[in-house]
């Protein structure tokens, strides 16, 4: 019997499963997916939002803002790439001044330090690449940058280092609620893998938040996944702007943003269409949008993508988060319907459903409780010192693996063999950037697969993009003939 | 941090980069040294194993290890110092001394500089990923690029799939569909999104005509499906805006893409140090003597304008070793008073390598190379100078897969700036009755 059981390894659950695990409690983390990290955590905009846009007294606007201030703090113990980069809301018309006005109120309710509305030439001065069209803007300092990724993933790893086991490739088919013979609740779940036994059961399921919630509760909830697409440029089109660009919503429709990323690309999007929930693909309609909307914030968007993808939001019918106990169902707690600002608010609700949870467990911080984590290093970051010192260690840190995110041998064998480390060529990726660069793995994917194998001790056939049937090697040469 | 010294430092250890450092010995050049990523010399013909290489070189057809093992077992001979598994991962250059630092990584040295009098950039170019071709649709595995592709099947010994779709009739492309097929796996067709192929017409008889595989023309990939591995795609033909036709879109169930959309000089380094780039070729702009922009920067092959051949790839790049040599041994023609000139691409011209001329080190004849836009039957290729018609030459056929060359005589432009300055050289193709 586990303490807690939580559903899903995306950013949400990861962050749970990191704060129980600060406590004396026996957590396990159930993940359908091969790797953490696979859902809506890693198909978003990468943005840690300052807060402005939440209604005042909203669970989102609650989390979001006290996740934005988690984030500083974390992103330092924990080794992820953050940057403060502030984020513009830029109104393109005259009319939109009042919109902008409204945001800033809004932002002021809500807790948000240093708003600001800036008119035009105090914008251009911030970004001298604004739309001519931009007549004023709102200028909201703490917002941020993250690698979506690393943070989800070192969420994990902490949790990992503290105790928290987690299970991958393993579905929730069914729970049920059960008494034991002491007369305390219990629930049962079966799974795809083995079944479980826990006493609380937290549901951080995504775009499946509402079909695992309502497995046990009565009252209701439905989740509309809403597919955003998006479009990743080349790093020499980096530095067209230092801030996120939003959009006021238009009559052309809600906006797109055009943001640096935290590695020094420039991505657009997202759009807004309605999906099923397994509907991660691209469409030619929603990649012109992104690119034709993106536009309209900038003098001239370059057209040098790199790759695009597109990501599911969990939307609940309310509008809201959905975080807490459910009233009917003592011990299972939910984190459903966590959309935009979900990836800003996941330290904020983690902290919030590990305090309660522990409370009703009773249970005690540990002692010797982990609070750091040291992150993969990084050669295309590190200083010629610190490359030194890292070969000189492993000479392996020498051994280029992917030339244009310059990421070598060392950094991917620390990836697959490091806590939760990387079983796929995708989970590889996330964790070391090797494949992310302008030639999308043309060229590191063939050095990638070998080493996989070899540190994981399985065929080449074995080795998968993401799990699944997700194979690259099909045998070998003459075996089809 | 050890560091080195190099008269000449060669980045990139392929084709080119052979080339370059034979003809620089061969110039009398001491101290060269090659850098190369790859765990052995030959680059990218490694794995070309098909024949067809050297007709032009050495008048017999050899497949692609077998030519550059000729011009490896130069290099061996001549006792040339070359270093390999080693990324060069940045170039620097000083102004006041005119000297480049090479900064480099392996795994048995770790990181060092190479402080070098004048380098050679020959990395040669990378392929287009799906991602810059804005395909729709999902992301499984299955996806390839055609050299990819190549690697896996010929240095690895790997199959990839067995029932192939091929976008683009890029020469790879082209070559994989037979390759594939040789394998056993059942190639249904190549798309290619323009009216014509990239790829040479050899390769369009001998790879695809010979073994039934369709080349759909102006034809493109819409969408792909499958969440894990490629399960299939969709194919519909483009308008002459190169948009998709509604109504015209056909399934194809398979297990695998392979992408040969084009290939991209892979000048990451060249911009580092500061060489200017030509938005057309995604190549350096070069001189006669193909110097870049920083004195003693040289650039050849397909990191300066993707080739059709490796035997042209080859002749560029003698070049080039040659010149960089005669910089480094001061044998280099002094500039005069002479004229200087531009060459100007135009009408159905794309771009031309070189871009200037310096008429006073140009050598008795320049051949300039270039790529046309479309194809062309029956035009004349016609340079004026100043906007003086110079030449006419009739060109039965001109096709955008295939390398296109000029050939410039000194003497006939020398007694032209006899008569006074000029400023430009334009190249471009007309009517035949124009």
């Amino acid at each position: 019997m586990r303490d807690v059981t939580i559903i899903g390894a995306g950013v949400t659950g990861s962050a749970v499963a990191m704060e129980l695990a600060a406590y004396d409690l026996d957590i396990l983390v159930i993940e359908k997916e091969s790797d953490v990290c696979e859902g809506t955590s890693k198909a978003n905009s990468g943005i840690v939002h300052s807060g402005y846009d939440a209604e005042p007294g909203s669970l989102k606007a609650r989390f979001n803002v006290e996740g934005n201030r988690l984030i500083h703090e974390l992103s330092r113990a924990l080794d992820f790439p953050f940057r403060e980069n502030g984020s513009l809301v830029l109104s393109l018309e005259e009319e939109g001044r009042a919109k902008v006005e409204e945001l800033y109120e809004r932002g002021l309710a809500n807790g948000v330090p240093g708003l600001k509305i800036l008119e035009r030439d105090e914008l251009t001065k911030l970004e001298p690449n604004v739309s001519e069209n931009a007549v004023c803007a709102l200028f909201a300092p703490t917002g941020g940058i993250v690698c979506p990724f690393n943070m989800n993933i070192a969420f994990a790893e902490n949790a990992a280092d503290n105790g928290a086991d987690f299970v991958f490739d393993t579905q929730v088919k069914k729970i049920t609620k059960k008494t034991s013979e002491d007369g305390s609740i219990f629930f049962h779940i079966e799974t795809s893998g083995e079944d479980f036994d826990t006493k609380v059961l937290v549901n951080a399921a995504g775009v499946y938040a509402d079909v695992i919630h309502n497995m046990v509760s009565d009252e209701k909830i439905h989740i509309t996944p809403r597919k955003g697409q998006y479009i990743l440029m080349d790093k020499n089109a980096g530095s067209l702007v230092s801030h996120t660009l939003f959009q006021l919503p238009t009559k052309m429709g809600k906006g797109i943003l055009v943001t640096p990323t935290v590695h020094g690309n420039l991505m657009a999007g997202p759009t807004a269409d309605d999906a099923d929930p397994e509907d991660t693909s691209t469409t030619a309609e929603g990649l012109d949008t992104v690119l034709t909307r993106g536009a309209l914030s900038v003098k001239a968007l370059p057209r040098m993508p790199i790759t695009s993808f597109a990501g599911l939001r969990a939307h609940e019918d309310g509008g809201d988060f959905i975080v807490g106990e459910a009233k009917d169902v003592p011990g299972f707690f939910d984190a459903a319907g966590i959309e935009s600002p979900g990836l800003t608010a996941a330290p904020a609700i983690g902290k919030y459903l590990g305090t309660l949870i522990a409370e009703k467990l009773s249970a005690r911080k540990k002692a010797d409780h982990i609070s750091e984590r040291k992150g993969i290093p990084s050669i295309a970051l590190a200083d010629d010192e610190e490359r030194e010192k890292l070969i000189k260690q492993d000479p392996s840190y020498a051994k280029v693996v992917c030339r244009c995110e310059l990421v070598t041998e060392g950094e991917i064998k620390n990836a697959i063999t490091r806590t939760l480390g990387a079983r796929t060529v995708d989970g590889v990726k996330r964790r070391t950037r090797a494949g992310m660069g302008r030639c999308q793995a043309g060229f590191c994917l063939a050095r990638t697969i070998p080493i996989l194998a070899e540190q994981l001790g399985v065929s080449f056939e074995d080795v998968t993009k993401s799990g699944g049937g997700s194979y690259y090697i099909d045998g070998n040469i003459k075996d089809l003939i | 941090m050890q560091d080195k010294k190099a008269d000449l430092v060669i980045i990139g250890g392929g084709p080119a980069g052979l080339a370059a450092a034979a003809a620089a010995r061969k110039e009398g050049l001491e101290d060269i040294l090659i850098i190369e990523r790859d765990v052995r010399l030959g680059g990218i013909l490694n794995q070309c194993i098909h024949n067809g290489f050297g007709l032009h070189t050495f008048k017999e057809e050899l497949t692609g290890p077998e030519y550059a093992a000729r011009y490896i077992r130069q290099i061996i001979d001549e006792k040339i110092p070359f270093m390999t598994g080693t990324m060069a991962v940045n170039i620097s250059f000083d102004e006041k001394t005119g000297l480049k630092t090479v900064k480099a990584m392996n795994g048995d040295e770790g990181l060092f500089n190479i402080e070098a009098k004048a380098v050679i950039l020959a990395m040669g170019c990378r392929e287009r990923p799906r991602g810059a071709l804005n395909i729709p649709g999902y992301r499984p595995s299955g996806i390839y690029s055609a050299g990819t592709a190549q690697y896996y099947v010929n240095m690895e010994g790997r199959m990839i799939g067995k029932r192939v779709v091929i976008l683009g009739s890029g020469d790879i492309g082209l070559i994989m569909a037979r390759r594939m097929t040789y394998e056993g796996a059942k190639v249904l067709c190549v798309a290619e999104l323009q009216p014509y192929s990239g790829g040479l017409k050899r390769n369009i008889v001998q790879c695809l005509d010979d073994f039934d595989i369709p080349l759909l023309l102006s034809h493109t990939v819409v969408d792909i499906k499958g969440k894990r591995r490629v399960e299939g795609v969709t194919i519909a033909e483009v308008d002459e805006n190169r948009k998709p036709i509604p109504g015209t879109e056909q399934f194809y169930e398979c297990d695998t893409l392979l992408l040969s959309c084009g290939l991209i000089p892979e000048n990451e380094l060249s911009l580092a140090v500061g060489v200017r780039i030509n938005p057309v070729t995604g190549g350096a702009f070069v001189n006669e003597s193909l110097e870049t922009n920083i004195p003693g920067v040289y650039a050849c092959g397909n990191v300066l304008h993707v080739h059709d051949l490796v035997d042209y790839v080859s002749g560029e790049a003698s070049v080039a070793g040659k010149n960089a040599a005669d910089f480094l041994l001061g044998k280099e023609k002094k500039s005069g008073d002479e004229i200087k000139f531009e060459i100007r691409p135009e009408n159905g011209v794309r771009y031309s390598v070189p871009s200037t001329v310096d008429l006073a080190k140009m050598p008795d004849t320049l051949t300039v190379r270039f790529r046309v836009g479309a194809e062309y039957r029956n035009v004349n290729l016609v340079t004026y100078v100043d906007g003086k018609k110079m030449t006419s030459q009739p060109k039965a056929v001109m096709a955008p897969g295939e390398m296109q060359q000029l050939i410039l005589v000194k003497k006939r432009l020398s007694e032209l700036a006899g008569r006074g300055p000029f400023h430009e050289l334009t190249v471009r193709i007309e009517e035949k009755d124009a």
